[in-house]
């Protein structure tokens, strides 16, 4: 023994009499051992934390934020202040042998009563100095508020002196009658000056709170202002939803995952951004479900995985045609597989015939075979596409096609074969063939080039057709023998598209894992009868080319019979909202009670317009389309695009025309004429012109926006600089850019030299905290908080709907959206008595899904009456143009009160018309009646009640009542599916104390009757109802004429867009001057809901404490950068200043900044520009699809938030930098 | 025999994703004052990392828990009290707030009040502590996700302890989570090292807490618990720590932390145990045995001996009936598929955790079934992502044994079931390779998987 040990020996001797020494100095129990004190009594002291967890009250409530998790949570109350919040667990069981799904939440939302008192939130209405300086001036002049508002805007130097103030500071108290009154005015003066389509309301997701959303989108709709859409302009939809299903999207509760046998996770990073369902998919793995991660990062599902596949990103596309390439020679060529053929035989546009059309020596493929082209006669015979029976090898007009569903033959819209298997494919021993060019886009640039690969064929009449099976397998370079053409040797031949090698090379996956997969897949989808999922999301649809890298997927999915299923199929879970009770909050928000149609605009364009990103375009849509595209695009560009679309009928624009739409009817009333020939003959004539034909005259700029539950700037808003620049005129940006070179200037468009600065004249928010938004508007107006106002959930990850409740009251001068809407419209009809009156508009709207606006133009042919290639016909070749009256004076009275309309025309669930008559007697009843008796809106309470009793899923009754209508269309039976709640009403006040479950409705395409879990297409796939398509099937084959241009028929793999070749960038990598070009990616974020949070306390505490980028620690050492250092992206959009993460979990040539950090918060000054650095879109900018604005062509038709241009953005790249580590604000 | 109730908890961490609602609602709850802004009762640490505080799993330099002296005898690290009336305004042995991390917030109220200027406003960063402007530097879970794990990574104790096993490199990249609050243990160094003897025991359920006007602030448990969870408020000068929300319980409601995690990983329930056995099974030679000691030191509440003997001493009847149907009695003692965090501190800790498993070709093989097997769908990839000595030294004192026996029952039950989901008949040896029946693996499955809310409490 050492010394110094029996040194401690003593030492502890020593403490060993302390010990026993202070047990008698303790009250309590020492144990014999003398290391612990048991203590029984004399624990006074512990009152004081359970004085710290006493609370008052505790009231449930939820979170009003665009995160699809629709929690309940406890909010506690103590001496009136809210104090905190945890999850509520009292969701109903969803069955006792699966998990349930108490306890939803993540730690944004445990963090949100921090908002409550915290110093960023706004208090009192606020409005921009220099403009209620002018105001003020104003109404010393003019006592007429409407004409003191136009004083100050048809005065260049007053309106640019305080839009140059935006952004700037300068906000001032103001009380809320003065804000209400410029907020009135504002409005008054727009509609009667420029028109009711120069305002626009921009509010997302109404699932996450509805009547919020409704009460705003309501008075927008009764003035006739639009509403611009936001689930494309988020690029959350998934374009290949209406292009392969013709349906929005519709998707799997997350308790459906734990029904699924295999589950590939493919960009979607779970825990982070479904965190409170998260748990379904680690809970699933313990049922033996086999789970693949593919994510290009170390994400943090990769943890749960089985297997991780990480390809370059943006190259998802090329791996998934692999394993379609391997699943199609292997179970359906090398051997069949009845499961799968049967499926696709069903449920697929693959036996359909299209025909091979000449272009040049080459064949294409072409357009889908009808029954017109068989010479049958009859309704709707353009619209039914063609199989083979296999029994006779005659062609077979089968039930089911859009055909079907628009024409007399009432009963036959059914899926129903008879005894009919059609034809899967013409090849056999000795059929003919024909080699056709089919386009691929592998090469580095993104550009294409032509491959030849022979189908089988055969003639029917002068065509000579093939089937989309054929030309799928063709597509995919699959061989049979006898096929003439160029075909891989094998998988490991990297030199043919879709091969497992040719991946390999693209997305550095191994082509045998990539095989292996694919078997494995498609094995299980065998052996569980199709319970294989692919849970897809931004990492995958957030790209220019996702519609593409989705149908690819989708491909996998539909081969393998998992589509319709529970726990298979797709699970696209980004920005997914579901309105559950859609059909009455559709009703309320469009105010079609009162007035139809609605304007609805494609937010993407309308932005794209409007902050004049089309000035930027550095290329014209030749460079995406195809060699042996007819040319139908060339030298077009995005705008022109649009400006065709919009002629065409496609899709909605807004401003429409170059002339108020109520100046328009009053000329025609002037004339004698009908207002809409009047218009037609304007057109024609070329004397009247479409707004976005000419977006920088000022009669077309859009004149007052109002932004509530959004943060237009800080978060969505792609192109930041350009949206302060050109939308708002403040007064210095970091735009770096200059515009277009006349070489790739629009043909169709007006290019004015000088780009406005400038555009709006009221920007208006509604908002309990601050953003880049309130920084920027003209008039802020302080929201109560989702703790303290009554509102509607709903989400697709769950199936119930529950409410919002005041824990407590709005504090300060803070109100509810819903009277802020309110108190505007009462307003609002006040000056209409002198300004307004009543007035007829002429509103155009674009042709409509769901409707016969999608057999308005067959054969998918893009003809444009301004060029002479077809008549100006409204509703078939050009919009559809609709006179509605509107009572400007009565709009507040309107806003509270359901209108007759309803009781007419009844309500629109997916194209059935329902009567609801019994609704609005009980709404009547329940609710109180107006003045002119009709049923109230008046709170916020009663307009939830009117959801509820408005829609199926809420209302068994009426829900049964859409089934019978459905059920004579379809010609097969469906109201089985609603029998067992033709008694079930849920009233706002169900969903008050308790999750109330939906119950199955026409609105949805699954079925939850019987207390099953939903998924989508369970309804198609079991009762035989048909897809909203044009054959009526889930669709492989597009055969639209802008299709063709871009080589898009088939799912065909693209490269992310290289934007050297498009905008000069430079190529990704280092450059040896401490500089590195990237790939820039903004996933979401772990402490955020997009920009919600990411200005908290308690998240910034969590994470780095501001803006970040993650990056590699190769790109990191190039640039001589540790962790936390400042660093400088620079890009020609603009510029961003954050500190670096270095992490090994990042790929080398990519950097993360997690979507929506807003430049609130820890954000410096620009070393390169000097001033205040942007947020993660200052480095993005729109850039759109034209095949995205397809339209009257069956399921590629217009409907809001159903198909449009996405807003994607992550095809960028930038330049990092270190900076000088000094930082100014 | 000296039986004594306590309450536990297990974490599931083969489930947890990582999100810290446990921690924001714990910290909503009970430390969101003065005086505590940098106390997380409840954190949640990425692993490979430096956890919170910095590296406080090094008690070379933080001196918590106790150690076994040559006789066989236990003594604080830190010294025992006798050191500690020594040292009681100088302790040597505290981390720094820099170690923690300096609390900030933001000029907040710029966004709104900022006069018009030339440009756009920003609320800057601002020290909670001087008021002073500031930069974050360190936060309580500064290397989340592996952020700066090529700087800060390394410094995790743990990898310095297998060393070349781990590299950061982007292709062999892991991760874990580990949440943690106290550990209540059974052998608290921090209530042995507090010379106020302010900090207890409570007998009937073994929570320790600080009695709250016995304190005198003197930091000596701060330095005792090795996992570091007793924090100083500085604005009261008295100690304060995660109380196991006995306020809460009081009112029959699970922890905070345990009732809102999303993950459904963590399980409370009553063990029962025997006191006198403690010190023994805490001084056990080889660090090695301090798991299986400390499963000796608990008793089986369905042996009717020690029924007999709970009544006797006066525990209530609903707590025995709560011990024989704790989650936390079978995910210890009768599945083994718990571990305790860091046995070899000898504090006997009473939150346990299931390691976590994926990927598990590696442990599918090892338990005799073909890892490559086409038809084994998990015999996929060729190594276990997170090396089984990773989780050895943080459960096991480095041992691998139990961490991988724990594995492969996880890995068989997801074989088992697999055949279940699929329609095939299950393979019962599936069940027996890894030492349980097939009846135990479905209750297993059942509570693991199905974990409804009162069967996890």
């Amino acid at each position: 023994m050492t010394p110094s040990n029996s040194a401690g020996e003593r030492t502890a001797a020593a403490e060993e009499a302390l010990l026993r020494l202070s047990r008698f100095l303790t009250s309590g129990e020492t144990s014999k051992d003398l290391r612990s004190v048991h203590l029984s009594g004399g624990r006074e002291a512990d009152s004081f934390y359970r004085e710290l967890w006493s609370h008052d009250k505790v009231v449930s409530s939820t979170h009003g934020v665009n995160c699809t998790g629709s929690c309940r949570w406890k909010i506690y109350v103590k001496d009136g202040v809210i104090t905190w919040e945890s999850q509520d667990t009292d969701y109903p069981s969803v069955g006792v042998d699966r998990p349930e799904y108490e306890p939803r939440g993540c730690p944004r939302g445990a963090s949100f009563s921090w908002y409550s008192y915290s110093p960023t939130r706004i208090r009192y209405p606020y409005a921009r100095g220099v403009l209620v300086e002018a105001y003020r001036e104003a109404k010393r002049v003019h006592t007429d508020p409407v004409a003191a508002w136009a004083s100050i805007v048809d005065d260049p130097v007053k309106r640019r002196a305080y839009q140059q103030a935006r952004g700037r500071g300068g906000l001032v108290r103001v009380d809320w009658d003065e804000a209400v009154e410029m907020v009135a005015a504002a409005h008054v003066h727009t509609i009667k000056r420029h028109g009711p389509d120069r305002i626009a309301g921009f509010s997302p997701i109404p699932a996450m709170s509805m009547v919020s959303h409704a009460a705003g989108s309501r008075f927008m709709s009764l003035i006739g202002a639009p509403m611009l859409s936001f689930y494309d302009w988020y690029a959350d939809l998934p374009v290949a939803s209406p292009q392969v299903f013709g349906d929005q999207t519709d998707v799997p509760e997350s308790a459906d995952w734990w029904d699924a046998a295999y589950l590939m996770m493919w960009g979607s990073n779970v825990p982070v951004t479904r965190t409170p369902d998260a748990h379904w998919m680690t809970e699933a793995r313990y049922r033996g479900q086999k789970v693949v991660v593919v994510s290009p990062d170390y994400a943090d599902n990769t943890k749960f995985a089985d297997e991780w596949l990480a390809p370059h990103p943006g190259t998802d596309g090329a791996l998934a045609s692999a394993m379609g390439h391997v699943i199609l020679k292997e179970f359906f060529v090398d051997s069949e597989t009845p499961f799968f053929t049967d499926y696709v035989r069903r449920y697929t546009d693959l036996p359909f015939l299209v025909s091979l059309e000449q272009r040049g020596s080459d064949h294409v493929p072409g357009k889908f075979l009808t029954a017109a082209d068989l010479g049958q006669g009859g309704d709707g015979a353009e619209w039914k596409t063609v199989v083979l029976d296999s029994a006779t090898g005659e062609p077979f007009v089968p039930n089911g096609s859009v055909g079907h569903r628009w024409s007399s033959d009432e009963g036959s819209w059914n899926l129903d074969l008879g005894s009919v298997v059609p034809t899967l494919t013409l090849h056999s021993g000795e059929c003919s063939t024909v080699e056709v060019s089919l386009p691929r886009f592998d090469a580095a640039d993104g550009s294409g080039s032509v491959m030849r690969r022979g189908v089988p064929v055969r003639r029917i009449g002068d065509r000579v057709v093939t089937t989309v099976f054929d030309l799928l397998l063709a597509q995919y370079g699959v061989h049979r023998p006898g096929l003439p053409g160029e075909w891989p040797t094998g998988y490991d031949d990297a030199s043919q598209p879709c091969t497992p090698a040719w991946q390999e090379q693209i997305t550095s996956v191994p082509a045998e894992r990539a095989t292996r997969i694919a078997r494995e897949f498609a094995d299980t989808a065998v052996r569980s009868g199709g319970r294989c999922m692919i849970l897809m999301g931004a990492g995958t649809n957030h790209w220019f080319h996702s519609d593409q890298v989705y149908r690819s997927f989708l491909t996998l999915l539909l081969l393998t019979g998992c589509q319709g299923r529970n726990g298979g199929g797709w699970a696209h879970y980004v920005g997914q909202e579901k309105v559950r009770p859609l059909t009455g909050w559709q009703t309320l928000a469009s105010a079609a009670d009162w007035h139809r149609p609605p304007r609805q605009m494609i937010g993407t364009a309308y932005w794209y317009l409007h902050t004049d990103q089309w000035r930027y375009d550095g290329y014209a849509m030749d460079a995406l389309s195809w060699p042996l595209a007819e040319g139908k695009l060339d030298g077009a560009t995005a705008a022109d695009c649009l400006a065709s679309a919009a002629r065409m009928g496609w899709m909605p624009s807004y401003p429409t025309f170059d002339r108020n739409p109520l100046d328009l009817a009053e000329e025609a009333a002037e004339l004698g004429k009908d207002p809409v020939q009047h218009t037609v003959d304007e057109l024609r004539e070329n004397r009247l012109g479409f707004a976005c034909q000419d977006p920088d005259a000022p009669e077309n700029w859009p004149r007052v926006l109002t932004v509530w539950r959004a943060n237009l700037l800080g978060s969505s808003g792609k192109g930041n600089e350009y949206f302060l620049r050109h939308l708002l005129g403040a007064a210095d940006t970091n735009l770096r850019t200059s515009a277009n070179d006349p070489a790739v200037r629009p043909r169709t468009v007006t290019w004015r030299d000088e780009a406005p600065e400038g555009k709006l004249d009221l920007l208006l928010s509604l908002d309990f905290r601050m953003t880049s938004t309130t920084l920027f508007s003209d008039i802020v107006l302080p929201a109560a908080t989702w703790y303290e106002k009554h509102d509607l959930s709903s989400t697709d990850m769950h199936p119930f709907v529950h409410a919002f409740s005041a824990a407590v009251d709005p504090p300060w001068q803070t109100r509810t959206d819903f009277e802020a809407f309110h108190a505007i419209a009462r307003k609002f009809s006040e000056f209409a008595k002198t300004h307004l009156g009543v007035r007829k508009d002429l509103v155009a709207t674009a042709l409509q899904h769901d409707s016969p606006g999608e057999v308005a133009q067959p054969g998918g042919l893009a003809r444009d009456w301004s060029r002479g290639e077809v008549d100006a016909v409204p509703g078939r070749t050009m919009p559809t143009l609709t006179v509605v009256e509107r009572d400007y004076t009565a709009v507040a009275e309107r806003l509270a009160s359901l209108g007759p309309v309803v009781d007419e025309l009844g309500v629109t669930i997916k194209g059935s018309v329902v009567g609801v008559g019994p609704e609005v007697n009980w709404l009547a009843e329940k609710n109180g009646v107006s003045a002119s008796g009709r049923p109230l809106l008046d709170t916020d309470s009663k307009a939830a009640e009117a959801i509820l009793a408005l829609s199926g899923t809420t209302n068994g009754a009426l829900a049964l009542r859409a089934f019978q209508v459905l059920e004579k269309r379809v010609g097969r039976p469906l109201t089985q599916l609603a029998h067992e709640n033709e008694s079930k009403r849920i009233t706002f006040s169900d969903t008050k104390s308790r999750p109330t479950h939906v119950v199955t409705s026409p609105e949805w395409s699954g079925s939850e009757s019987g207390g099953r879990r939903y998924s989508p297409f369970t309804i198609n796939v079991e009762q035989l109802k048909p897809w909203h398509t044009l054959t009526g099937r889930q669709h492989f084959y597009l055969d639209h004429d802008w299709q063709h241009e871009l080589g898009e028929a088939l799912p065909v793999y693209r490269a992310p867009l290289d934007m050297q070749r498009l905008f000069g960038e430079p190529r990704i990598g280092p450059n040896g001057e401490r500089e590195v070009t990237v790939r820039y990616l903004t996933p979401h974020s772990k402490w955020s809901i997009h920009s919600e949070y990411q200005d908290n306390l308690l998240m910034l505490t969590l994470s780095r404490g501001g803006p970040t980028f993650w990056m590699s620690p190769a790109d990191a050492a190039a640039i001589g950068v540790s962790d936390n250092d400042w660093v400088e992206a620079v890009n020609r959009n603009g510029v961003v200043v954050a500190r670096a993460i270095v992490s090994h979990r990042m790929p080398e040539g990519t950097v993360f900044m997690y979507h929506a950090q807003d430049r609130t918060v820890n954000v410096p000054r620009s070393e390169t520009t000097g001033k205040r650095g942007g947020m993660h879109n200052s480095l993005t900018r729109v850039q759109m699809k034209p095949t995205h604005l397809i339209g009257g062509y069956a399921q590629l038709t217009f409907a809001l938030n159903y198909l449009g241009p996405t807003g994607n953005q992550r095809d960028e790249v930038t330049v990092i930098r270190r900076r000088s580590q000094e930082v100014e604000y | 025999m000296r039986l004594m109730a306590q309450l536990a908890m297990v974490m599931n961490l083969d489930k947890c994703i990582g999100c810290h609602t446990c921690s924001v609602t714990c910290k909503q709850a009970w430390t969101n004052r003065g005086g505590v802004e940098y106390a997380w009762f409840n954190n949640v640490e990425t692993r490979p990392g430096q956890g919170y505080p910095r590296r406080y799993e090094d008690q070379e330099q933080w001196k918590g828990g106790w150690e076994r002296t040559a006789r066989g005898r236990l003594r604080l690290r830190a010294g025992g009290r006798f050191r500690k009336l020594l040292s009681l305004f100088a302790n040597p042995d505290l981390p720094r707030i820099d170690d923690y991390y300096e609390p900030w917030t933001y000029e907040y109220r710029t966004l709104l009040e900022a006069p018009l200027g030339d440009d756009i406003p920003v609320a800057r960063p601002k020290s909670q502590i001087t008021g002073e402007p500031t930069q974050p530097r360190w936060g309580p879970n500064w290397d989340d996700d592996l952020g700066g794990s090529t700087e800060h990574g390394t410094a995790d104790p743990v990898l310095a302890k297998i060393g070349e096993k781990v590299k950061m490199e982007f292709e062999q990249t892991f991760m874990f989570y580990l949440p943690r609050i106290c550990e209540h243990c059974l052998n608290p160094s921090c209530v042995a090292s507090c010379p106020s003897g302010a900090m207890y025991k409570r007998a009937e359920d073994g929570i320790v807490l600080v009695d709250q006007d016995a304190c005198r602030g003197w930091r000596m448990c701060v330095t005792g618990c090795p996992y570091k969870k007793v924090y100083f408020n500085h604005k009261t000068g008295k100690a304060e720590k995660c109380t196991f929300c006995y306020p809460r319980l009081e009112a029959g409601e699970p922890t905070v932390c345990a009732e809102t995690c999303v993950g459904r990983l963590r399980y409370i329930g009553v063990l029962l145990y025997d006191a006198d056995k403690v010190l023994e099974a805490a001084s056990v030679e080889n660090d090695h045995d301090l798991y299986p000691a400390q499963l000796g030191v608990f008793c089986d509440p369905h042996d009717p001996e020690v029924v007999k003997e709970a009544e006797r001493v006066g525990i209530p009847h609903d707590w025995i009936t709560a011990a024989q149907r704790s989650p936390v009695h079978d995910l210890i003692s009768r599945y083994k598929v718990a571990l305790p965090l860091r046995p070899e501190y000898r504090t006997m800790p009473m939150v346990w955790y299931i390691p976590p498993l994926s990927p598990v070709v590696d442990a599918v093989a090892q338990s005799g079934f073909d890892g490559e097997d086409s038809q084994n769908l998990f015999g996929a990839i060729d190594s276990l992502r997170i090396p089984v000595e990773y989780l050895a030294e943080l459960f096991t004192a480095g041992d691998p044994e139990p961490v991988e026996a724990s594995l492969r029952k996880m890995a068989a039950m997801r074989s088992y079931m697999r055949a279940v989901n699929l329609g095939d008949t299950p393979d019962a040896s599936i069940a027996e390779a890894v030492g349980l029946t097939e009846q135990e693996l479905k209750a297993m499955y059942r509570l693991l998987a199905l974990a409804k809310y009162d069967e996890r409490y």
